[in-house]
């Protein structure tokens, strides 16, 4: 059974690599999706090959991108918060983590799909998830929303184990692979490995959406 | 952008000495660069929007290139700069590795360069 869900990310395509199957999934059975995007990843190193951006430029072209994405999510309610990428683990952690319960208590989402801290190898994820959690850890069991975590850090399957949640996303891939591509300053190297190559790591992505359990106390 | 055309590049800094410059300065080895190989020591800086003057700025190198502004109270150091776009007052330079990663940027105007909330406005 599924509900309202609510996204938070720090950067365009955070959603798309790690959940455009699962949010497809709420949306055709018509559920809402609230996406938070932090940034707009205008620190992103990749300038699209051959290069057609600029460091100032970037912005503008990533806001684009993460709204096609969204259309092609069906993704509803989008919400760009304007932090700076490379930044968020500098903001005061405590606001931002007021600022998520608020929105949470807004949203009053089923499932709440961000990182998970300590797995989530950017500073920026790291932070992002520091401070979910921490907005989810002053709800009361009872009302607290589902939390699925993405952790990808090399460590991860080591020391949390098999994912808790893995969700079959097959029957979404084409759609997943249309969201990554609208991505396309940073994914374009990706779209090309996925063309030449039924590569296990890319089917793997494009296929199964995993997702860990935070253990609040 | 373009490749760097020196001529250009050391016309705007002639024309900019003493006068008050607002510049982004960058440099990049990519978020995930120890992610990707756990050996790799990541290192990276920016400073966005800090308000300069210089009395001395030249080009130099024969491409990858560097950049020097002496400034009233120190020095500002950019090198590994291979592409450029002007803007009017707006001066870009970046370097870019073979696979079109940006590796370092230097960015100048007479204006603060947008950020945050204005970047989310913008279209």
């Amino acid at each position: 059974m599924k509900g309202p869900l609510l996204v938070i990310f720090p950067h365009p395509d955070d959603e798309a690599f790690s959940s455009a199957g699962t949010i497809i999934q709420h949306r055709k059975e018509g559920w809402p999706v609230t996406y938070v995007c932090l940034t707009l990843g205008e620190m992103g190193r990749n300038m699209g090959s051959p290069i057609f951006t600029t460091r100032e430029e970037l912005p503008k072209i990533r806001k684009h991108e993460l709204e096609d994405a969204c259309e092609v999510m069906g993704i509803q309610d989008l919400r760009m918060w304007g932090l700076r990428d490379k930044t968020v683990e500098f903001e005061d952690e405590e606001e931002l983590s007021a600022r998520f319960r608020s929105l949470i208590d807004e949203v009053n989402p089923a499932t709440v799909i961000s990182f998970y801290p300590g797995y989530a190898v950017h500073p920026d994820h790291e932070a992002t998830a520091r401070a979910v959690v921490r907005a989810l850890q002053e709800i009361e069991d009872s009302k607290r929303p589902e939390f699925l975590g993405v952790a990808f850090d090399r460590r991860t399957e080591e020391e949390l184990g098999q994912p808790h949640v893995i969700h079959d996303v097959t029957a979404e891939s084409e759609q997943k692979k249309a969201a990554l591509f609208a991505h396309r300053s940073q994914t374009e190297g990706l779209l090309r490995a996925i063309d030449h190559a039924e590569n296990a790591h890319v089917m793997e992505l494009l296929q199964r959406e995993r997702f860990y359990h935070y253990p609040f106390s | 952008m373009k490749s760097i055309q020196p001529d250009k590049i050391q016309h705007y800094l002639d024309e900019h000495v003493a006068t008050p410059l607002y510049v982004h300065v960058e440099t990049t080895n990519g978020a995930y660069a120890t992610h990707n190989d756990p050996d790799f020591h990541n290192a990276g800086m920016f400073i966005r929007n800090a308000n300069i003057e210089y009395s001395i700025g030249q080009i130099k190198g024969e491409g990858p290139y560097r950049v020097g502004l002496k400034l009233d109270h120190g020095w500002l150091y950019v090198e590994g700069l291979t592409d450029f776009e002007q803007h009017g007052e707006q001066l870009l330079l970046a370097g870019h590795d073979r696979l079109g990663r940006l590796a370092c940027a230097l960015h100048m105007d007479i204006k603060p360069l947008p950020q945050g909330a204005s970047e989310v406005e913008s279209q």
